[in-house]
């Protein structure tokens, strides 16, 4: 019986030395049949354990079923040894050239062109000063655009060289392209009682084509209507806007009186700048940038829509979109905002997700 | 309006520096436009005496001068005629910019001959047109002052913006009452001169207007004046106005130029003995014409007021003066005119005839009513002391208009605009200063409004003044009230929407253009405009006449503007309005968007893994169920119907809807005629998206969203393939898979369409069809029954077959 014994030691020592030797999974799988598989020899000792009297059966029982355990492990790990290699022969015949550039998503060339984004700006900085946005038509009557601003009939800005006009109607008037956005605020004080608190941008119209000049643009208008709102109450929005717009923590003001028919006193704003090289800083320095209008409203406006100027009062101020936008991103030419330049779009425009808040900051 | 620092000086006492004067200008409302002070600009230049000028080896025509500046000697060739030994002229050394050329004086070599620096003329100087030769200065010329001193040019030019409400500050008096309020010094008395003759005006002066017109010319003063000898203004006039500008033609001429600007007072000279008969302000008649000072013929008409003798129309009043009646060097009896004209009446003949005046300038913004009697008498004044002669008696029609006017002003009306608490001692300071009259409790004082301030008639005007003089800066800054706890959201609903189609477009890869409203009046035809209602009577340019009907012609011309720079990729989109009508209500908002060449919503341009796809319909159609989906609309109940407009191509565009009438947008590829008409390469396809058309969303009472539907069983999915008429719509395919199941079907797509030769006019439509149970999993016999409903709907909805 010690044969048996020493056949068990023999053999574990010819599977080892085979599962050592087998370069791949197939010729594991060989080896695993040759020892484990129906005929294999391992399968033959332990059937001949069946023909075993019982003490022969405890002798040779734990001999053989450790012999297979350890067979059994030791195949396994070697699969996985022979698994991890298949795998490193195959992925080292998978290279890319990583250097290649993407596939870039459309996404990431979409703009939002800089007049809608400060238009945002705006937005983002009136709303939480408790503004609503305020809109009206671009063709407008010569009431709302004039008349009722208190513009006289024969003042200059009414002519043709200034205005553009539709053709007479049937009734003598004359449509016209809204010069400035002013008459949003008539049609606001027509519509509502004070208090009133609104900002109101869009597009208005010039006869106007030259270096600095082009024959539309962009126009916001404020104003503000109650019964106390006063000059001080303006410079503080004005100066507030001015340094969460411009992202400064001060900026020098200087008002300049001056003559708007729609307010009085009215004022020209200048703010403080400092030029480097050609880029201009907006808030400090020795240069001074017009920069807007404004004024209290005056008391034939204010009459004009029903309101007596005896109670009610408040202020108003305009500046043009595109040109803050030219001053804050450093735009040299007002023509090119609208010559739809793909190449100019893409440089002074906005990513989609580029959404303005006072919480995130106006820009990137 | 210019003037300088030492006219400024004639009426204001003061001692204050010239940037002190002219920031305190720009802060009151007078807004310096410029400071062109001659005394920087020629300091380099000084007067030197030429010690020897001999002929110059090499050149006939030059001459080589030894040059003493008074402090060393110089060597320069100059080729001046006139350059000869012992002259004084004006020297610029080597570095100097000479501001007539706008060159930089160098050292140099002329024919062989060192040149340093140079004698400069009139012309160089930018003086004058003179280049005859150097300038020659009178021997007794100190030696090494500077030039700017000799001429009197060391006096700096001021130009300051005038606003129209401010026609009195259109004379330097008014600004220097202005500048005396705000504290820049004192104002000095004006002159007033009592000029009255002993004989009467032998030219009558007369006013004929009826009732209607009197206000055009309401006063017509004058004062003849015998036996003048015209000539040349003294110096000291001639200098002031060749600084502002203006250039000295005789005594007479200048003396109306400088009290214009002086007193913002417009006069006129004639030329007595060329007038024939009375003189007469009247209002014109149509075929009378004259010929003006500037040498045209203008006519006249009804509306415009005239100045005429007996025989004719001598000129516009308060326009210009006719050439004819006009003084000259030979002129010895004059009559001087001092009128009142109508701002509006004024404006409108300038602007029919198209004439700019310092006149006209003067009396459009208001002249002041009570200076028709001292301008005359001013002017008379001068007449006498430039050119001798005697006067008449004051001669005048009419009368002045009582302009006086009387305001009730309650001084907390300052503090309650302004928030400025000024004491009521420097509120009535600075009104006296400015020339109103007080009077009065001080609660409520009695303002009158001096005769100059035609703009002024409330006591906002006054708050005005006040605030103007003293300045915004003592303004104190008050917040206004914030809102109370957190702000609302304040977009409109429009508002809202025009912003989620910006991002949205932005987010796919589409760049926002903003192009004119105005399109030529081809365009707007082709875009279904060009309304009479809508073409502008005065466009700035025969391409921007009509109001635009779509947005599609800007982008169209703008994407071809791009690949006429050499990009072809193109996508773009601009949210904005087009114009239906001239009534507010035919202003609707769109969002269009438009893409050409590879410029595809995955990709742009071309790439190593392969290009982006050529965007067809179906490019333009997602982008309008993108906008429509960020607008909040039902997708999944859109309809496409085939009614887009006749500017796309009519088999591969379509309409988005909702019902029959509710039209949200038109997308497809564009119409290849439109496109060659514009002159724009195709192919284009755009999506036009009505951004108003959707009705408001009903208000919800919670933000909640309903329940989630996560159904436990699995779904199933099932394959089907229909052979149908070419011409069935896959509309109608999904439509009646969807609802042979309601319960059951939760989901069909189509995952291929085949069309070919093969298939002889039919084709071949592809589904996959989800199946959704709720309560138990479905057998493969209730499987089968459901696919026996699907292709019984579909067959007796389209008339097509499942293909085996």
């Amino acid at each position: 019986m010690a044969s048996i014994a020493a056949n068990i030691e023999q053999l574990e020592s010819t599977l080892g030395a085979a599962i050592t030797e087998a370069g791949d999974e197939a010729a594991l799988e060989a080896v695993r049949v040759g020892a484990l598989g129906k005929k294999g020899s391992i399968s033959e000792l332990l059937r001949a354990l069946g023909g075993m009297s019982p003490e022969q059966r405890q002798e040779f029982g734990p001999l053989i079923n450790g012999l297979k355990t350890r067979v059994t492990d030791a195949l396994g790990a070697r699969r996985d040894i022979l698994k991890a290699k298949a795998l490193d022969a195959r992925l080292a015949t998978e290279t890319v050239d990583v250097t290649l550039p993407v596939r870039d998503p459309a996404i990431g060339l979409g703009r939002v062109h800089p007049v809608s984004q400060v238009a945002d700006e705006l937005l983002a900085i009136f709303a939480d000063m408790g503004f609503s946005i305020a809109e009206g038509p671009h063709i407008e009557n010569d009431n709302y655009n004039f008349t009722a601003l208190n513009i006289p009939e024969d003042h200059p800005a009414r002519q043709e060289m200034d205005t553009f006009y539709f053709p007479e109607r049937a009734d003598g008037t004359r449509r016209l392209l809204r010069t400035h956005t002013s008459p949003v605020q008539i049609r606001t004080m027509l519509g509502a009682k004070p208090p009133i608190r609104i900002i109101a941008p869009g597009r208005v119209f010039r006869c106007d084509y030259d270096q600095t000049h082009t024959p539309m643009f962009h126009q916001v208008e404020g104003l503000v209507i109650d019964k106390q709102a006063n000059l001080g109450n303006l410079k503080w929005v004005l100066e507030e806007f001015l340094k969460a717009f411009f992202e400064v923590p001060n900026v020098k003001m200087r008002f300049r009186a001056s003559h708007f028919p729609f307010t009085e006193p009215s004022m020209e704003v200048d703010v403080g700048c400092t030029r480097v090289g050609n880029e201009l800083k907006i808030g400090e320095g020795d240069g001074w940038l017009e920069i807007l209008g404004c004024g209290m409203v005056h008391p034939n406006v204010l009459r004009n829509v029903g309101l007596d100027p005896a109670e009610y009062q408040g202020f108003a101020w305009g500046m043009g979109i595109d040109r803050i936008a030219m001053l804050k991103y450093g735009i040299p030419d007002l023509r090119t905002f609208f010559a739809s330049d793909l190449r100019w779009l893409r440089h002074y425009g906005f990513a989609a997700l580029d959404m303005p808040s006072l919480a995130g900051g106006l820009s990137r | 309006m210019k003037f300088t620092l030492n006219w400024l000086k004639d009426h204001l006492e003061t001692d204050e520096s010239l940037e002190a004067i002219a920031d305190k200008l720009s802060l009151i409302g007078l807004e310096v436009e410029g400071i062109d002070n001659p005394a920087e600009t020629f300091a380099p230049f000084k007067t030197a005496r030429v010690v020897k000028a001999e002929q110059h080896p090499n050149a006939d025509r030059l001459r080589v001068c030894i040059v003493d500046d008074g402090n060393t000697q110089h060597q320069v060739v100059c080729g001046a005629p006139n350059a000869r030994t012992g002259m004084v002229g004006v020297f610029a050394p080597t570095g100097t910019h000479i501001p007539g050329t706008g060159m930089d004086l160098k050292p140099g070599v002329i024919r062989g001959v060192e040149s340093n620096g140079m004698l400069v003329s009139e012309r160089e100087m930018g003086l004058s047109d003179d280049h005859e030769g150097i300038i020659d200065l009178p021997g007794e010329t100190t030696i090494g002052i500077p030039f700017a001193e000799v001429l009197g040019l060391d006096d700096p030019v001021i130009e300051v913006g005038i606003t129209p409400n401010r026609g009195d500050c259109l004379g330097v008096r008014g600004i220097a009452r202005d500048l005396a309020a705000a504290g820049m010094g004192k104002l000095k008395p004006a002159e007033a001169p009592q000029v009255d003759g002993s004989f009467d005006s032998p030219v009558k002066i007369e006013l004929t207007f009826d009732a209607c017109t009197t206000h055009v010319c309401p006063v017509f003063a004058g004062i003849y004046v015998k036996g003048v000898k015209n000539g040349p203004s003294p110096a000291w006039v001639q200098r002031r106005l060749k600084a502002i500008g203006l250039r000295p033609i005789n005594a007479l001429v200048d003396i109306t130029n400088y009290l214009s600007y002086d007193r913002g007072r417009p006069l006129h000279v004639y030329d007595a003995d060329k007038l024939t008969g009375s003189i007469r302000a009247r209002m014109g008649k149509t075929g009378e014409s004259f010929e003006a000072l500037d040498g045209k013929t203008y006519r006249v008409d009804e509306s415009m007021c005239v100045i005429a003798d007996d025989a004719s129309v001598l000129g516009l009043g308060g326009i210009m003066g006719g050439e004819n009646s006009g003084s000259t060097e030979d002129t010895v009896n004059v009559l001087i005119e001092s009128a009142l004209f109508d701002p509006k009446v004024t404006a409108r003949t300038g602007r029919a005839v198209d004439l700019q005046s310092d006149a006209r300038y003067r009396f459009e913004r208001g002249v002041d009513p009570e200076s028709v009697v001292p301008g005359v008498r001013l002017a008379a004044q001068m007449v006498i002391d430039f050119c001798g002669g005697t006067a008449s008696r004051l001669a005048m029609a009419g009368e002045v208009p009582d302009a006086d006017r009387v305001i009730d002003f309650d001084i907390t009306q300052v503090k309650r605009l302004t928030g400025l608490d000024l004491h009521p001692v420097e509120i009535k300071a600075i009104l006296r200063d400015l020339g109103f009259l007080i009077s009065g409790p001080e609660d409520t004082l009695k303002v009158a409004v001096p005769s100059w301030r035609p703009d002024v008639h409330e006591s906002a005007d006054l708050v005005e003044e006040v605030t103007r003089i003293v300045g915004v800066d003592r303004v104190p800054t008050v917040p206004i009230a914030m809102p109370d706890g957190v702000p609302q959201a304040v977009l409109t609903l429009a508002q809202t929407r025009a912003h989620n189609a910006r991002r949205t477009l932005a987010a796919r890869g589409l760049v926002e253009a903003v192009t004119w409203s105005f399109i030529s009046d081809e365009d707007a035809t082709r875009f279904g405009g060009g309304g009479a209602n809508v073409r502008l009577s005065n466009p700035i340019s025969s391409d921007l006449t009509d109001m635009r009907p779509s947005l599609l012609p800007g982008l169209i011309a703008a994407a071809q503007g791009n690949v006429n720079r050499g990009m072809n990729d193109v996508a773009l989109f601009e949210i904005g309005a087009t114009y239906h009508g001239d009534e507010p209500e035919d202003q609707v908002e769109m969002a269009t968007a438009l893409r050409r060449g590879l410029s595809g919503i995955e990709r742009t341009g071309r790439h190593w893994s392969g290009a982006a796809r050529t965007p067809d319909a179906f490019d333009a159609k997602a982008d309008a169920i993108a906008v429509l989906t960020a607008l909040g609309a039902p997708v999944d109940n859109l309809q496409v119907s085939r009614s887009a407009p006749a500017w796309y191509h009519p088999g591969r565009s379509g309409t988005l809807q909702l019902g029959p009438k509710m039209i949200l947008a038109h997308f497809g590829e564009l119409h290849p005629g439109v496109l060659d008409a514009m002159d724009a390469d195709g192919p284009i396809v755009a999506c036009e998206v009505f951004l108003d058309a959707l009705p408001a969303p009903k208000a919800r009472a919670t933000r909640a969203k309903p329940a989630v539907d996560l159904p436990e069983l699995m779904a199933v999915r099932r394959d089907f393939a229909f052979l149908v008429d070419a011409s069935v719509e896959a509309q109608a395919l999904l439509r009646a898979a969807k609802g042979a199941e309601k319960a059951l079907v939760s989901d069909v797509r189509i995952f291929d369409v085949f069309e070919g030769e093969a298939l002889k006019g039919a084709k071949s439509i592809a589904i996959e069809v989800t199946l959704q149970p709720r309560e138990k999993t479905l057998t493969e016999k209730e499987i089968e029954a459901v696919g026996e409903r699907i292709v019984a709907q579909v067959t007796k909805a389209t008339g097509g077959t499942l293909r085996g």
